[in-house]
């Protein structure tokens, strides 16, 4: 993720992490508390443990948890906005003219690291009218196929998504 | 007090399975209707997410309440696989509508514009 190894936490403390992770999920999927399935459990929570450390958690943690409570907050803007975007694909769809005009457009973005630009293509995706169709990672490049000019200029002219995003993954 | 709680949990376990089965249709509808290959995808990708997603829900709330109280631990946590299943859709759904949307571009599907005829 591009962050030197200084900023990282400990080798162990991640490979612990991940490990009561990886445990509880499989004490929430397994829900049988008997010897032979929690054993096995703890052996492939190990396992993993060993093997993806690297992938959890891979920053501090105070910087981790600050960002996990920011991600929180931008869910439930989010879930609006899918909310919003189901009713005007509904609306698009059951008018009888069907009131669409698609483009394609492309906009620059100042994000760079591999989450956030998972996020925020996610999100252009389920948000009203657009879908997110190539990104270019190095310039940060995103090119959206937009069902009309209304939802296009959201992204163009308000760019409030791209703000939200920034602001949740922002480095202090 | 249990006719209480019902009349007012059941209504609300109908309304979300309601708005789920609504969504899914509309983006059927969108699936028949809309011109061409990308218009349908916004139908299909947005519609089907929060229609799955409000069904579960709705399953959810009819489960905590039925099958919950005194079961054994295994079926108390079926609402927590329920929750898992919401966001593994959220996170798979709209990944997938991207995927099928870059693979049609980049394999040079083009794009409907308005006054073309329907594909």
């Amino acid at each position: 993720m591009g962050e030197k190894s200084s900023a990282k936490s400990g080798k162990g403390f991640r490979i612990f992490v991940t490990f009561c992770a990886m445990f509880l999920f499989w004490l929430l999927l397994s829900g049988i508390l008997d010897p032979i399935h929690v054993g096995a459990g703890i052996i492939c929570s190990v396992i993993i443990a060993f093997v993806s450390h690297d992938l959890l958690v891979t920053q501090k943690w105070d910087k981790m948890l600050r960002k996990s409570g920011r991600f929180i907050i931008y869910i439930v803007w989010e879930l609006w906005q899918i909310l919003l975007a189901n009713f005007d694909v509904a609306y698009r769809v059951l008018h009888p003219k069907m009131p669409i005009d698609p483009l394609v457009i492309e906009f620059d973005t100042s994000l760079r690291s591999d989450l956030a630009i998972v996020t925020l293509a996610n999100s252009i995706t389920l948000t009203p009218g657009t879908i997110t169709i190539n990104i270019d990672q190095e310039k940060g490049r995103f090119q959206v196929h937009a069902i009309a000019q209304k939802p296009a200029d959201a992204l163009l002219v308000d760019k409030t998504m791209q703000e939200k995003v920034a602001k949740v993954f922002m480095e202090e | 007090m249990v006719e209480l709680i019902e009349m007012i949990l059941l209504p609300i376990v109908v309304l979300f399975l309601a708005a789920g089965v609504f969504f899914m249709l509309a983006g059927a509808i969108g699936l028949l209707r809309l011109p061409d290959f990308y218009t349908r995808l916004h139908a299909t990708g947005k519609c089907d997410t929060l229609g799955e997603v409000l069904i579960i829900f709705g399953l959810l709330i009819y489960h905590v309440y039925y099958y919950s109280p005194g079961a054994e631990l295994s079926v108390q946590l079926v609402p927590v696989k329920l929750l898992f299943l919401i966001c593994f859709i959220f996170f798979a759904n709209p990944t997938a509508t991207h995927a099928i949307m870059k693979a049609a571009y980049n394999t040079g599907v083009k794009p409907w514009k308005k006054g073309d005829r329907r594909m």
